[in-house]
């Protein structure tokens, strides 16, 4: 039936007959017939136009018009359309005692209000009047409101209100669902404004409450709250397992309406068993006893039959299930659980449903690192090798290469290590990178021979060399250079490849990289003389792209060390216009470096300039950095970071590209990768990097690397004078500063000065307590002349904008000779974050413009708040994050005397509690703490390893964000 | 659970829930990526992808995609069904509901949803009491005024 013909936002309407015949509605034109976006776009503007003026107008609208209007507008944003207006409106209709004016005055502020400061009052006023209303329908409108824009400034306001709502004797279930989480909601954005008080015991007894719904909604707080909090929730266990207990042994149709297909309360359970991981396993043996069996039960019914064909039925019996897993996973600590446990999964693995053949394959991988259940989940490899080969789904490919990695040891490496190379073969694009990434890691980590390990990286280039990137073929440049007995295999090896009439250009940097140094090592045979060698590789130099070029002409100039015979063969190239001439500055200028290089020195200068490279220092494996990288959140982001890194983080330098400017401008090639830099001294480790150019980065663990801050390291603390003397610019410079000495200085202390010049002191103090800081800056003018126009501005890089919150008032423009002028900075730190803002400073001295920048130390450490914890407890949290991801290691050499009362005060100073008696030796140190965003906590632990004899130190650091670890190391592996 | 998003065939955003407070820059940008993820997918490829740290839980009714993102520690399967729930939900108040219902009814599904989930966990899972609580709402609105759905206030102008 069709009565109306209507209109809507001013649009004609015609009917749809079929489609909707229930309704009799109208349909805009535009959303059926598609119309062009720009008449749409044309109608809705002048739709916006003529609520604008009816807000504007001068007579007053009465509520229904407001509400229509509002739900206009609303209606418009959700078509995808940006609305800026109409909020005070929606805000006033919060007042009316009219149901439907105040629900969707509440909807358009749920869904269009971000934390406004000046509305976020007038609306914190409505919901405080419905709060106090007593009907609870308004009250439920009211929460519902502060859990949908869950500002801060709404949990100021309210944080204290709710638990005493939640806990009343006389507020109704429904009102009680509603606050518990509102209180969650609140609690995730602002953890430090809801109290912990008497309520906490109140609301773990809600877990026995009689209505579902109400534990249902107090199972998810406890569980958030919990995580946190683990000591004041602790009696929850208890009650969690007993209603656990009661409700896996209940019949079907016990529960009523909490039944969901014949399943009893399966989100309650999904939430239980979720709270129950939060702790270990319960220590009072009854409970446990009882857990064990409500474990058992789950997994048993698991193999009744269904109890109905719906595929709710047995999503809603194997959500329970999984979940039971996690949690017998978690505590890791019954065999027989977990080798149940890992059998289920295998079944689920031939399932037909793909849902559960993927959820199979990644319980699995967390079950692959138990000792007790890694061998029976061994036993599945033939299943996921063929879930590899057979499966149709991309992401489940991808789940079943994760299990692979995670189930491979010592006994099965080649076999899988050669299923991936098989798979590579026909790989999606997406997921080539990261197989690459996963087989170089297993062939170092189980390579018993390293022939083998040779044969598998050459492999991986030879079928999906695109995708190799640079760290995998570094990485097996650095094997072969550390390990002698590989040498001649490797030569011989990337020269039968070399062979091939089409391969990869990877393949020729490896085969250049090794030949340049090894090529003696196989010249005996007259099948690879010097001169087919050179002929080979040279056969290849005008495929190859520039880097590999100047890589080649480095291999060259090593043969004529190698290889005098062919002298001045290799002369003759580098002679030619085509190299002297080259229109790229780096292949013309190492030509005619190397060229005249080979011309006049002696051959005894030749052989120390071009000797064989020292061994790389040992250092954790750039792939697995890599790998973990990938894996990591924020996948854009972290492409830059591998960018970044690529220049400056590589345990070996074997990348040809990164000789920079003012390397080629020295006389000599002493920054060259290819090792001439390192040659002039003795051939041990580890190369010094006299350049003072990319190579400071590269080697930062060696010793003139980096120049050390003081010679005693305790000035690093206390000496502001110190400071002074470190940084003094004559010209202020418009670039930042570099002062990362000054910078890291701070990380582990909050007071001091962070910049000095002839002109100009910058003196800082600042305090933190969670989440906040206030950093007082203070400028000091050392002339007697009036700095003119001062402006310091404090430049946060966009992506650190959305994770840091920075709050300054400007200063006076006029500082007088000899005066100090003082700037507050406001700081809120909204999720974890890596860079540090930079202040610029720009005033007019003596008529000159002065500009500088120096980094502002604000550390996400700062935001630390240290945990006391017991040697179990460490260790259990220790073990939790035992995930790749989560740990994050660097081994580096000292930079200060190892002392170890010094350490201790740095290990404070840094922001985690210094927990003593915790490891097992004593040498050893361990510290815990928490690092405070306004969106979440992340719990962080961390070990120093100090080691003597090789004046080095090992530092780990596990916490659940990969990122923050990562962040967390680099900081403090500058301290020591 | 981080959010919610229901979308049709076409692309067409039709109800949004965000359970963390996100700039709408990323919101949007967040959408159309997702989007584009979910809709090139086969019929008969798993619900459940791996998507920034995120995981996504999605399934199609009809013309309509129902995709949920939650964090790396929570149950795929329960929230799938949870997304049933609220179809079943949206299915019994609108009786049999189709994308139409939620263009012109959107305040509807809002507080439907709202009703059902809250904070991003689940508030009750019982369907009698949800409704229940929509039911005294709509009661409360008929007390207010005769009912008028929002289309025919809007066709009113």
């Amino acid at each position: 039936m069709f009565t109306n013909v209507c209109f809507c936002l001013g649009l004609k309407m015609v009917q749809v007959a079929e489609g909707c015949p229930k309704h009799s509605v109208l349909i805009c034109v535009l959303f059926i017939s598609g119309k062009s976006k720009e008449a749409e776009i044309k109608r809705i503007n002048k739709e916006l136009a003529n609520i604008r003026s009816k807000f504007k107008g001068d007579k007053a609208l009465d509520g229904y018009s407001k509400k229509k209007y509002v739900c206009k507008l609303l209606f418009i944003f959700l078509l995808g359309h940006d609305i800026d207006f109409g909020h005070m409106e929606a805000v006033n209709l919060l007042s009316s005692n009219r149901y439907t004016e105040k629900q969707i005055g509440y909807l358009f502020i749920s869904v269009l209000v971000n934390s406004n400061s000046e509305l976020i009052r007038l609306i914190n006023n409505a919901i405080k009047n419905d709060l106090a209303s007593r009907n609870p329908t308004f009250m439920g409108l009211a929460l519902h409101c502060i859990a949908n824009v869950g500002s801060r400034e709404m949990a100021e306001a309210f944080a204290g209100e709710i638990p005493k709502i939640l806990v009343a004797g006389d507020t109704m279930d429904s009102v009680k669902q509603s606050a518990a989480l509102c209180l969650l909601r609140l609690y995730r954005t602002s953890p430090d404004l809801v109290p912990m008080g008497d309520w906490t015991s109140r609301v773990v007894h809600l877990l026995n409450d009689q209505h579902l719904g109400v534990v249902t909604a107090a199972t998810s707080l406890i569980t958030t709250l919990a995580q946190k909090n683990p000591e004041e929730f602790k009696t929850s266990v208890s009650l969690a397992v007993s209603r656990l207990s009661r409700i896996v042994t209940s019949a079907s149709t016990d529960l009523q309406d909490y039944t969901y297909y014949f399943v009893p309360a399966p989100w309650l359970s999904v939430k239980l068993l979720r709270l129950l991981q939060c702790y270990p396993p319960p220590e009072d043996p009854a409970v446990r006893g009882r857990l064990t069996e409500c474990l058992e039960t789950i997994l048993n019914k698991a193999q009744e039959p269904p109890k109905s064909k719906k595929v709710q039925h047995s999503n809603a019996k194997n959500a329970v299930l999984f979940e039971a897993i996690s949690l017998i996973i978690h505590h890791d600590s019954e065999p027989n659980l977990l080798v149940r446990a890992c059998n289920q999964l295998g079944q689920f693995l031939q399932h037909r449903e793909t849902n559960l053949r993927y959820l199979a394959l990644e319980s699995m991988c967390t079950l692959a690192s138990s000792e007790f259940s890694h061998e029976a989940v061994k036993t599945h490899i033939e299943t996921v090798i063929n879930a590899l080969k057979t499966e149709r789904d991309v992401s489940v490919r991808q789940r079943a290469v994760d299990l692979l990695y995670a189930m491979c040891d010592r006994s099965n490496a080649q076999q899988i290590v050669a299923e991936m190379l098989n798979y590579l073969e026909t790989a999606d694009y997406s997921i080539r990178e990261e197989i690459v990434l996963k087989v170089a890691i297993l062939a170092e980590k189980y390579a018993v021979d390293y022939t083998w390990y040779v044969d598998t990286i050459l492999n991986l280039i030879r079928i999906a060399g695109d995708y190799v990137s640079e760290e995998v073929w570094y990485r097996v440049i650095q094997i072969v250079i550390n390990r002698d007995d590989v040498q001649g295999y490797a030569a011989k090896t990337v020269f039968e490849a070399l062979q091939a009439p089409a391969c990869h250009e990877n393949l020729v940097k490896v085969g250049g990289y090794i030949l340049g140094e090894f090529g003696n090592l196989i010249a005996g045979d007259p099948r690879s003389s010097p001169l087919i060698q050179f002929n080979l590789l040279h056969s290849k130099f005008h495929l190859c792209s520039v880097p590999t070029r100047a890589l080649l002409l480095s291999t060259y100039i090593k043969f004529v060390n190698l290889f005098p015979e062919i002298k001045t063969t290799i002369q003759d190239v580098l002679r030619s216009d085509s190299q002297l001439k080259n229109a790229d500055v780096e292949l013309q200028q190492r030509a005619v470096e190397y060229l005249r290089l080979s011309t006049i020195a002696s051959t005894d200068i030749l052989a120390t300039v071009l000797e064989e490279m020292p061994p790389f220092p040992e250092r954790e494996s750039s792939i697995l950095a890599k790998l973990k990288k990938k894996k990591g959140p924020g996948t854009v982001t972290d492409l830059e970071e591998i960018k970044k890194e690529r220049s400056s983080d590589m345990n070996g330098s074997a990348e040809p590209a990164s000789v920079n400017a003012s390397a080629v401008s020295t006389p000599s090639p002493s920054a060259d990768l290819l090792g001439l830099g390192a040659a002039p001294v003795t051939n041990s480790a580890p190369p010094p990097s006299s350049s003072g150019s990319l190579l400071v980065d590269v080697f930062s663990d060696s010793a003139s690397a980096v120049a050390p801050l003081a010679p005693g390291s305790d000035d690093n603390f206390a000496s502001p004078d110190l400071a002074s003397s470190e940084v003094v610019s004559e010209e202020p410079a418009d670039t930042v500063h570099d002062a990362d000495e000054l910078f890291h200085k701070f990380v582990c202390k909050n007071n001091g000065v962070l910049f000095e010049n002839q002109l100009l002191q910058i003196g800082l103090k600042s305090e933190f307590r969670q989440n906040l800081g206030r950093m007082f800056i203070f400028y000091g003018n050392k002339t007697s002349t009036q700095f003119l126009n001062f402006t310091p501005t404090v430049i946060c890089s966009d992506d650190l904008q959305s994770s840091l919150n920075l709050q300054t008032k400007p200063v006076d423009p006029t500082v007088d000779g000899g005066a100090q002028v003082q700037q507050v900075v406001n700081i809120e730190c909204v999720s974890d974050f890596m860079e540090a803002p930079i202040l610029n400073i720009q005033f007019r001295y003596g008529g000159t413009f002065q500009n500088l920048s120096v980094k502002l130390p604000i550390t996400l450490n700062k935001f630390f708040q240290p945990t006391e914890m017991s040697s179990q407890d460490f260790f259990q949290r220790w073990k939790q994050l035992s995930n790749p991801k989560q740990e994050v290691q660097n081994i580096f050499k000292a930079k200060h005397p190892m002392d170890a009362e010094i350490t201790k005060a740095k290990i404070i100073g840094f922001g985690s509690a210094l927990l003593e008696e915790v490891d097992p030796n004593p040498a050893n140190f361990v510290g815990a703490g928490i690092i405070h965003t306004k969106t979440t906590q992340i719990g962080c632990l961390l070990r120093l390893e100090p080691n003597l004899q090789a004046q080095m130190y090992r530092l780990t650091l596990r916490t659940s964000k990969e990122a923050v670890s990562q962040r967390l190391c680099e900081l403090l592996s500058e301290q020591f | 659970m981080r959010f919610m998003l229901l979308f049709s065939r076409q692309g067409k955003l039709r109800l949004q829930k965000w359970y963390l407070a996100t700039a709408d820059k990323d919101k949007k940008k967040m959408v159309r990526e997702l989007m584009q993820v979910v809709l090139a997918r086969k019929p008969k490829m798993c619900s459940f992808l791996e998507w920034r740290d995120l995981k996504v839980v999605y399934k199609r009714y009809a013309s309509l995609y129902f995709c949920c993102a939650i964090e790396g520690q929570d149950n795929e399967l329960i929230t799938l069904e949870l997304i049933h729930r609220y179809v079943e939900l949206l299915d019994k108040y609108f009786g049999s509901v189709c994308e139409l219902d939620i263009i012109f009814n959107f305040e509807k599904a809002y507080f439907i949803l709202d009703e059902f989930v809250m904070g991003g966990e689940i508030q009750d899972t019982s369907k009698k009491s949800v409704l229940k609580a929509i039911e005294q709402a709509d009661l409360l609105q008929e007390e207010d005024e005769s009912p008028r759905s929002v289309l025919e206030e809007m066709g009113l102008a």
